[in-house]
């Protein structure tokens, strides 16, 4: 019983949080104070919005994943910055353009891995390459746009009980994929699809319909992502979105999801982002040499990936 | 099956050879004096870090596996050996040692990433996310910041000629040795059959965890021939050197035919596939698009030639 405790990724990723809040308030006393929390928990929800679309490519099988979403931030926060340019009342179209935009791309990407049966891993590499170009060819290169002060304010400034605007759209997203994939036939077609395609397309499940939504969701979620992104920054610059490429499978990943798919839970991949984003930020007080923060980075991502990142010993 | 029908289909590569034709009449067409003996060489010499490298990720492929952490063992070789020159004195068997040891660095990343995908079991993608973070942090502990040279006989046998025949042709011919040397050892069996069907290949009796360690430190000594040619071409270290090699090899090895799933595939493939994709810049350079389209066009032609590479590795499969 305490084992199974134990091996719970959801618990686990919970005492690693206190972990490294405890080292935190150690090392630098003050770390653990409220405003401090809200600020890191504002940094950890665009991470785990962006993971919660990685989250459901991943569990939907067929060695889903999705290497574009970097990019797709990118776009969404150069889209959102040009379509409000500083005007509050843009901040919706921005939503409706940056998310739209993604959302296509996405699917283009489902389809390539449905219906061209390419890779997953190949298909949205290469669909960074495009989105790249796409973003050179709006930008020319030189960052443009900014964002609405209102959203501004949604992201960074208390909205109630002392926690911005944004920790609220996290939490609703939260519950919104815990419905999805707990309380909706769709969610367990994924699971399904997930853990055994042909099982799942016997039964008649439309297995290909849904891993090209699945695919547009994770741009949806990447370009939402990108217009929150604008918002915490103010302005945007063509690489913003790369570093959450990679740190959005981590945070898949310590938050228990297999990455061979069919198992794991969003609050889990939530929790993880959380323990990503205050592992980078413990490290970022520590004041080490840069060497020595990404040494303590990696190191850490390894043990606790051994925690539960692990696949089945092979048996004859 | 016709026989020539059965030569096409065993060997994904043709492909990628027949895109690299094109490609080739196409650049010919755009730059005049392509085939020229001085523009052949410098192409090859730009192209030969990525192949080098790409030889080695199509091994762990091949295993079913993936290394992201290539670029920072190139990384890391690259200043290890720069700083060790110059503290040996800069002398012949000095620069020889370094960079003896420099491989021996390379191997031993290898056998990391293999120990933790193979042995710990973790999975590979996130694994050597990892290990390339901390690889990259040692490169960082050794040289902080861009700098340091080499001496001038190291670039200077880089890039001049051995009875007649310029240094990088030689470097391409042994790696088409040794990659001809591993695809005819049993190893280069076992590696297919543990990315293609690895229970089965555990049931058979392979030792799959030694194979795909194998495959590891195979990718592990070709980074780091690699990082020595890199630091031939720019004679300095750097620790950001090798960022974008690990996603360009992966490019280059489904490129050149190689199923990303494992199982099948081949080195010389992947050789192509690097020169596919480098040719591909080239192309979109002298067809001079305007500025702000060239990285779009090159972007949708690599989706293209990516897709193409897939479907080949593919129809051998259904075969």
């Amino acid at each position: 019983m305490s084992t199974a405790l134990i091996r719970n990724p959801l618990v686990l990723a919970f005492l690693s949080i206190l972990v490294i809040l405890a080292a935190g308030e150690i090392i630098s006393p003050g770390f653990a104070r409220g405003d401090q929390i809200s600020k890191l928990l504002t940094v950890s929800a665009i991470l785990g919005i962006v993971a919660a679309g990685q989250c459901l490519v991943v569990i939907g099988g067929r060695e889903g994943i999705d290497l574009s979403v970097g990019v797709m931030i990118s776009l969404g926060a150069v889209l959102a910055g040009n379509v409000m340019s500083g005007s509050n009342g843009a901040i919706a179209p921005a939503f409706l353009v940056a998310g739209g935009a993604t959302f296509l791309i996405g699917i283009v990407n489902g389809l390539g891995v449905t219906f061209l049966r390419i890779p997953p891993l190949v298909m949205t590499l290469g669909m960074t390459g495009v989105v790249q170009g796409g973003l050179t060819v709006i930008t020319r290169g030189i960052p443009s746009g900014n964002a609405a002060p209102a959203l501004m304010s949604f992201v960074n400034e208390p909205l109630f009980l002392g926690l911005p605007g944004i920790l609220f759209i996290w939490a609703l997203i939260g519950v919104l994929m815990w419905f999805l994939l707990r309380r909706t036939d769709l969610g367990y077609a994924i699971y399904a699809m997930g853990s055994n395609e042909r099982a799942a397309t016997l039964v008649g499940v439309p297995v290909r319909f849904i891993r090209v939504l699945l695919y547009g969701l994770s741009g949806l979620f990447a370009g939402i992502t990108g217009v929150l992104v604008i918002g915490y920054t103010g302005n945007s610059f063509v690489s913003v979105g790369d570093q959450y490429m990679l740190l959005s499978i981590i945070a898949v990943v310590i938050g228990g999801v297999s990455l061979n798919g069919g198992t794991g839970n969003y609050f889990g991949v939530m929790l993880g982002a959380i323990a990503l984003t205050l592992l980078q930020s413990v490290l970022t007080t520590l004041q080490l040499e840069s060497w020595g923060r990404q040494l303590t980075f990696g190191v850490v991502l390894v043990l606790l990936m051994l925690l539960y990142g692990r696949s089945k010993r092979q048996r004859v | 099956m016709s026989p020539l029908l059965r030569f096409m289909t065993s060997r994904t590569w043709l492909v990628a050879l027949a895109a690299l034709l094109v490609l080739v009449a196409i650049n010919w067409y755009l730059q005049p004096n392509l085939m020229t003996p001085r523009v052949v060489r410098s192409n090859l010499s730009v192209f030969l870090p990525v192949a080098l490298v790409a030889i080695g990720q199509t091994y762990v492929i091949l295993a079913g596996d993936i290394d992201l952490s290539v670029g920072a063992i190139v990384s890391l070789v690259n200043v290890i050996v720069v700083s060790l020159i110059a503290s040996f004195g800069g002398d012949v068997p000095g620069i020889l040692g370094a960079m003896a040891i420099g491989v021996g660095v390379g191997i031993a990343c290898g056998l990391v990433n293999g120990f933790l995908v193979a042995v710990l079991r973790l999975q590979s993608i996130v694994s050597t996310f990892a290990t390339g973070i901390v690889f990259g942090a040692l490169a960082l502990l050794v040289m902080p910041t861009a700098g340091g040279s080499v001496p001038s006989v190291y670039w200077r046998s880089y890039g001049g000629t051995l009875g007649g025949v310029p240094v990088i042709y030689w470097i391409y011919g042994v790696s088409l040795l040794m990659v001809a040397f591993i695809a005819a050892r049993p190893f280069f069996k076992h590696l297919a059959a543990v990315g293609g069907h690895r229970a089965a290949s555990f049931q058979t009796g392979l030792p799959t965890t030694r194979i795909r360690i194998g495959a590891y430190a195979l990718c592990g000594l070709f980074s780091a021939f690699a990082a020595l040619c890199l630091t031939g071409e720019t004679a300095s270290g750097d620790p950001l050197l090798g960022q974008a090699l690990a996603l360009s090899s992966i490019l280059a090895v489904v490129v050149g035919g190689t199923a990303l799933a494992g199982g099948r595939g081949s080195a010389f493939g992947s050789i192509l596939g690097a020169i596919v994709v480098g040719t591909i810049s080239n192309v979109v350079f002298f067809a001079r698009p305007p500025f702000e389209y060239q990285t779009l066009i090159e972007g949708a032609i690599t989706l293209a030639a990516l897709a193409g590479g897939v479907l080949v590795a593919r129809g051998r499969r259904t075969q």
